[in-house]
């Protein structure tokens, strides 16, 4: 296979790296068993670029887990995937190359500052000093931080830090960013702003895929899958899912499916 | 699982970059440092807490060790003796006491570490030369002080024969009776025997092992628990680059901190190596690498800062106790010299010894350079190896 050592941080070359060149994610039969505890069973889909693809289940389906195999923190039991063309099981740090990721628990250095923060993600990244000092430059001007540019991330409210932690994510151009959770406790004024955000990503061909226990922004997404006790049991854009499951709001099919669950959160 | 046969697994041509990760993961790591309420002073005021503190309080030397004094005889002889110890500034008359019992009660309830009856007759036998005789019993829980006390006593009453000897004895009988053989003893390199001497430099090697074995352990660990170190697992930074950037600022710590401690010993204690400061550095650059490696592993085991103090309390426990620093590995049984040789404290201490007091040079330490580079070594590829990015 070639792989043009460019792998430019700004263009997505179709095909770069790629078996596929639409599909970004595949996962084949993935299963990640810790013990004798599965938790992710088998689980098939696909990712296109440019997609928002809503990853829905309750607390301890597995959505946490499933991801961490896509980003290569975890490598799966059985089955197989592949994240911007690369082999999940095997080649992990190829793929976190091609990604972002942002956690559930914030994690930028609270004792740097906002600059200091994106400077030293855009350098483990392979961005060059210029590249990384234009990049900011601008990126404070469209989130509206200059005021916070040299404020320690630590002092910062919560919504900013959330939508720092999403710009930091992405500033490296990914091909695909992964998000876990990442509007958790915060007012609907801010989530809202940070999906403007998120549509401004795609608007780039940056392809999302988040888990969030919103349903309104389950309604945001291209297309939602739900997984419940590991497993995925629902599939498709939010229209067709409401039309499959007779409901008139997300909210109403994910209460049908989590019912079913028969694991308890622990 | 299988692997998939037609990817390409060598992702070298992908590393164009890689390395350059190094240079923003240590702005990083010095930013953070420096903006660190509590470490920036705890490297400068942790030598000097040490070093100002443990060698006048770390001594072997025993002062005020308290008599009690049983005088059967009460004559002028009896008085004289007693007054002579008191003198030598070693004891502290605690009671003179009736009686043995009395004495040794007092013992028991802590108040004296030393007895000494003298006996009736005791200045009647001396002057009729029929050999006085003293009893001296020491309270021997801490066998080494009343060892010493055993000693300094034992020394000032045959002080006191001598004296008495001369004034008693004809002039010319003196070197009937007297004339032993004389033994000149010299000590080599410490000729004054200061116990500080010996101490400073040990002293810094335990501090430069406590700020650069234990930093990085809880600086690895506290990322864990913040949640940044998944976002650096996410990311391609090489494990050995991350380790690199985690090191390089507790080794220029080392230096700055052994620099401080030369300060300290040279303007407090007047110590100045007799041997090169190169050579301390050179052998202090070598050490650092070694304890940081084992922070960096301990780190990489622990999952939270309680597990990661615990273990690092455990080894740094095995460690200073066979070390040297305060009983001679000479002295250890052979199983426990054997324990001693894995231990990076004591072959650095060596080195700080031998530099500081005798002035070696590396060609003579070479055993103890060979063994520092094999634990930098040893220590630090377990540290990449045990560093999983995942699970």
């Amino acid at each position: 296979m070639t792989i043009s050592t460019k792998t430019s941080n700004y263009t997505h070359p179709s095909g770069a790296g790629g078996l596929s060149t639409e599909k970004v994610i595949i996962a084949e039969q993935l299963t990640k068993k810790f013990g004798n505890f599965t938790a992710v069973d088998n689980i098939s889909f696909e990712v296109e670029r440019g997609e928002i693809f809503g990853f829905l289940g309750a607390n301890g389906a597995g959505k946490t887990t499933a991801m961490r195999m896509l980003c290569g923190l975890s490598i799966p039991t059985s089955g197989k995937g592949t994240v911007a063309g690369f082999d999940i099981g095997v080649q992990t740090e190829l793929v976190k190359k091609n990604i972002g990721y942002m956690s559930q628990k914030f994690s930028l250095y609270d004792d740097l500052k906002v600059w200091e923060n994106i400077e030293l993600f855009g350098g483990i990244y392979g961005m060059k000093d210029k590249e990384i000092k234009e990049k900011t430059d601008e990126l404070m001007h469209i989130l509206n931080f200059e005021n916070e540019r040299n404020k320690l991330v630590g002092s910062l409210p919560l919504g900013f830090k959330q939508k720092l932690a999403f710009s930091v994510s992405i500033f490296h151009n990914p091909q695909v960013v992964f998000l876990d959770e990442p509007t958790g406790g915060v007012d609907p004024i801010t989530r809202r702003r940070f999906w403007e955000l998120i549509y401004d990503a795609t608007s780039r061909g940056i392809t999302i895929f988040v888990t969030t226990h919103y349903m309104d922004e389950a309604e945001y997404c291209d297309r939602v899958s739900i997984m419940v006790d590991g497993r995925i049991e629902a599939l498709d854009s939010p229209k067709n899912l409401k039309k499959q499951f007779e409901a008139k709001n997300m909210d109403d099919v994910f209460q049908q499916l989590a019912r079913k669950a028969k694991r308890v959160d622990s | 699982m299988k692997k998939i046969e037609n990817i390409d697994n060598s992702d070298s041509h992908l590393r164009v970059r890689d390395h350059s990760g190094l240079k923003y993961l240590l702005r990083k790591e010095f930013k953070q440092l420096i903006r660190n309420k509590f470490l920036p002073k705890l490297i400068f005021i942790f030598p000097f807490m040490v070093l100002m503190v443990f060698p006048w309080a770390a001594s072997y030397e025993i002062k005020n060790l308290n008599i009690s004094v049983v005088d059967n005889d009460h004559s002028t002889y009896s008085k004289q003796l007693t007054q002579k110890i008191i003198s030598s500034n070693y004891f502290r008359l605690t009671n003179v006491s009736p009686n043995y019992g009395k004495a040794l009660k007092s013992i028991e309830e802590n108040k004296s570490d030393l007895i000494l009856e003298i006996p009736t007759n005791f200045e009647k036998d001396i002057v009729n030369r029929q050999g006085a005789k003293v009893l001296i019993s020491s309270n021997a829980v801490n066998g080494m002080k009343g060892g010493i006390g055993m000693t300094y006593l034992v020394s000032i009453v045959n002080d006191f024969n001598v004296g008495l000897m001369q004034k008693l004895l004809p002039i010319a009988g003196i070197n009937n009776t007297l004339s032993t053989i004389q033994i000149d003893t010299q000590y080599r390199f410490n000729p004054h025997l200061n116990y500080r001497v010996f101490m400073v430099p040990a002293l810094m090697v335990m501090i430069l092992t406590l700020l650069c074995g234990f930093l990085p352990a809880v600086s690895i660990v506290f990322e864990k628990e913040l949640g940044t170190m998944e976002q650096i697992n996410v990311s391609p930074v090489p494990k050995s680059i991350f380790i690199l950037a985690k090191l390089i600022p507790f080794w220029v710590i080392g230096f700055i901190v052994i620099t401080i401690g030369f300060l300290i010993a040279w303007s407090i204690y007047g110590l100045v190596p007799a041997g090169h400061f190169s050579t301390i550095y050179l052998f202090t650059a070598i050490y650092i690498l070694a304890v940081s490696g084992l922070g960096i592993v301990i780190s990489n085991y622990a999952a939270t800062l309680q597990q990661a103090m615990f273990i690092v309390f455990f080894f740094m426990l095995v460690y200073i106790m066979m070390s040297g620093l305060y009983t001679p590995i000479d002295s250890m049984p052979e199983w426990a010299k054997w324990i001693a040789a894995f231990n990076p404290l004591k072959h650095f201490m060596e080195v700080m010894r031998s530099v500081y007091l005798k002035g070696s040079n590396p060609m003579q330490m070479t055993k103890q350079l060979f063994a520092l580079i094999g634990f930098a070594v040893f220590f630090n590829s377990w540290a990449v190896l045990s560093y999983r990015k995942n699970q």
